[in-house]
């Protein structure tokens, strides 16, 4: 029998397979996802045609597994259709972090003086707000609404990115072969997106997994207080704040929005935490 | 240390400076006239003209270069919106609530005991629960306990804390009417605050029934707030003492024969509640600062549900000077957390 050589991305993988929070958060964040690409296909829903007063109400049966609300839209489709908003929010918000925090930290760490001065002054002046507080504040700057949420909620979380990826350079920047890159004669730029950023993209990965658990939470908290997405649309927060109105009398309206939150999140980090297992050989429990 | 301690501090100067920059800018990001913004459509022009007026909002936004070029004294260079600002907040003058007309530091100075009783409530509830579940996950490790406390930890960070909020009204309040639902005391207390954090106030005047109520208000915010940095402790804890007992000076300690109470509660607890205490001050920052869902949610009245609903209200200087506040704390006690560092760990020199 021979055995076979491992590149370090087989490692990763096997590590990976072997972490159990890692298998279940894949498992949850795949289903929520193919839940949210599959939801107008298998259950086409339009929120703003969906009224059936004579159905308000309603505790959940076979009928209606969630039950119904206080205009008796049926629960259950509008977790379901919820899956869509949030996914997106989280992809987008993070997204946004990622690009902008990674630049900044990689353009900060790598040409240091004066840009790292700058730029770290305006980290620190960022992180000296509480997250809720700032992606409130912003979004009563720009207007409610759930583009704006999103961007709200992805600018929170700037300085986490730059942070890290300015802690990578630095400790990245005295290694050998930036040097030997440099010899050869790269410019700045190949150096910084060719050698540096994918050597120091691990914790990245990471932190962007887990992330998106913090922007589903922060964007459904701005949902619930009013300032995300509008009614009628199926957004989580949203639905638990409609909900609350009726919460003695029909708590299942706040209580499965909550749940679906609950696992969305719960999802993203476990799968953070196997990644994390997986691309930290360093972190092994 | 001393040294590292002034520089620590002296580094807040700059942030704090942002910090004022940005929460003046604020406002002027807003589009149209802020002052027409804050009166609505229907104020009157003389109305409008007043509060602009009042808010400096005639003047130029940094530096007064019209004023300086007619009258050629630098003092007037500086007569602009962003100056007089700065200069009224280092006095400690917030300026007033455009609806109420509330002093803004002095409405501050009343509801901060409520933030800070809430975030003591909080920090108790992570601490009493997170750090025993933590260790018991640590000595126990792989266990089902220790599936049971990661588990939990990991449900506890995921749960929205406005949802879980909702669902300890509805069950402890609603259906087993065992605790009060919101606010802070109930009605029909005749009680005068002494220092406004009611439970020690009422220990103060010797009123145990005020206690006694005080107690159930703040106990279900509590358990809510307290939800994630609880969660958070208890992963904290149990790997810093599975480092720890991990450590040599461990196994000399069990070598010598010292019985595993010892080793554990002696040698491995002490050293390995090091980075825990680093994360409580963190969350302590964190919590005082970032309340306001807890505290909209139960109707609680401190810092942050005053601050949320100034912001839906657009009253604009109640949004500046509180958000100038809680950045400030929140630095305060973030630069406190490092220095506590070195006093906590002889192994850190500060040079």
């Amino acid at each position: 029998m021979t055995v076979a050589a491992r590149t370090p991305t087989q490692q990763a993988l096997k590590r990976f397979w072997r972490s159990s929070p890692g298998r279940a958060g894949l498992f949850i964040v795949t289903a929520f996802i193919l839940l949210a690409i599959l939801a107008p296909l298998l259950a086409p829903y339009n929120p703003t045609k969906d009224r059936n007063l004579r159905a308000r109400l309603k505790p959940p049966s076979i009928e209606h597994v969630m039950g119904t609300d206080e205009l008796g839209r049926d629960i259950f489709i509008r977790v379901w259709h919820g899956a869509r908003i949030s996914l997106r929010v989280g992809v987008f918000a993070v997204g946004l972090a990622l690009v902008v925090g990674t630049l900044l930290g990689l353009v900060a760490g790598y040409f240091g003086g004066w840009l790292d001065m700058v730029i770290s002054w305006l980290i620190d002046i960022m992180l000296a707000f509480p997250s809720i507080l700032l992606a409130i504040a912003i979004v009563a700057v720009v207007g409610p609404g759930i583009t704006n949420a999103m961007i709200a909620v992805g600018i929170v979380q700037i300085p986490v990115f730059a942070r890290l990826a300015r802690s990578n350079v630095l400790s990245l920047k005295e290694q050998e072969f930036i040097a030997s890159a440099r010899a050869l004669g790269a410019t700045n730029a190949r150096i910084i997106l060719r050698h540096v950023l994918p050597n120091g993209l691990s914790p990245i990965i990471v932190q962007a997994t887990l992330s998106i658990a913090t922007a589903i939470l922060d964007a459904a908290g701005l949902g619930f207080l009013g300032l995300g997405a509008q009614p009628p649309a199926p957004e989580w927060g949203v639905m638990i704040a409609r909900g609350f109105q009726y919460f003695t009398t029909a708590p299942w309206i706040s209580l499965f929005p909550g749940l679906a939150i609950m696992l969305a999140v719960l999802g993203f980090n476990l799968l953070g935490d196997g990644l994390r297992d997986a691309l930290d050989p360093r972190n092994v429990r | 240390m001393a040294a590292y301690a002034l520089r620590r501090f002296l580094s807040l100067i700059p942030v704090l400076f942002g910090v004022s920059l940005l929460v003046f800018t604020f406002v002027h990001l807003i589009p149209g006239d802020p002052a027409r913004v804050m009166l609505g459509q229907r104020a009157t022009p003389t109305a409008v003209e007043r509060l602009r007026k009042e808010l400096n909002l005639d003047k130029p936004l940094f530096l007064n270069f019209k004023a300086f070029r007619e009258s050629g004294e630098v003092k007037k260079l500086f007569d602009s919106q962003y100056l007089a600002f700065l200069s009224r907040t280092l006095k400690g003058n917030l300026g007033r609530s455009i609806f109420t007309k509330v002093d803004v530091s002095r409405e501050l100075r009343a509801r901060f005991p409520a933030t800070l009783e809430l975030t003591l409530g909080a920090m108790a509830v992570a601490l009493l629960a997170g750090i025993p579940a933590g260790i018991l996950a640590a000595l126990r490790k792989n266990s089902l306990w220790d599936l049971m406390v990661m588990t939990g930890a990991l449900v506890g960070v995921s749960m929205p804390i406005f949802w879980l909020g909702l669902l300890l009204i509805y069950i402890f309040a609603v259906n087993l009417h065992w605790l009060p639902p919101s606010g802070r005391l109930g009605l029909g207390f005749n009680f005068e605050p002494v220092t406004g954090l009611l439970l020690l106030d009422a220990l103060l005047r010797l009123r145990f029934d005020v206690f006694f109520d005080a107690f159930r208000h703040l106990l279900l915010p509590s358990l809510a707030l307290g939800s994630i940095p609880t969660a958070v402790i208890a992963r904290m804890m149990r790997s810093a003492m599975l480092e720890v007992l991990s450590q040599d000076y461990v196994r000399t300690a069990r070598a010598k024969g010292l019985p595993e109470r010892v080793v554990v509660w002696k040698h491995a607890l002490k050293n390995a509640m090091l980075p825990v205490i680093t994360i409580i001050g963190l969350w302590f920052g964190t919590l005082l600062t970032g309340a306001i869902l807890t505290e909209t949610i139960f109707n609680w009245p401190g810092i942050g549900k005053w601050l949320y609903e100034a912001i839906q209200a657009r009253d604009y200087p109640i949004v500046q000077g509180g958000t100038l506040f809680i950045a400030t704390i929140y630095v305060i006690v973030n630069a406190l957390v490092d220095l506590s560092y070195g006093l906590l760990d002889p192994r850190i020199q500060y040079r």
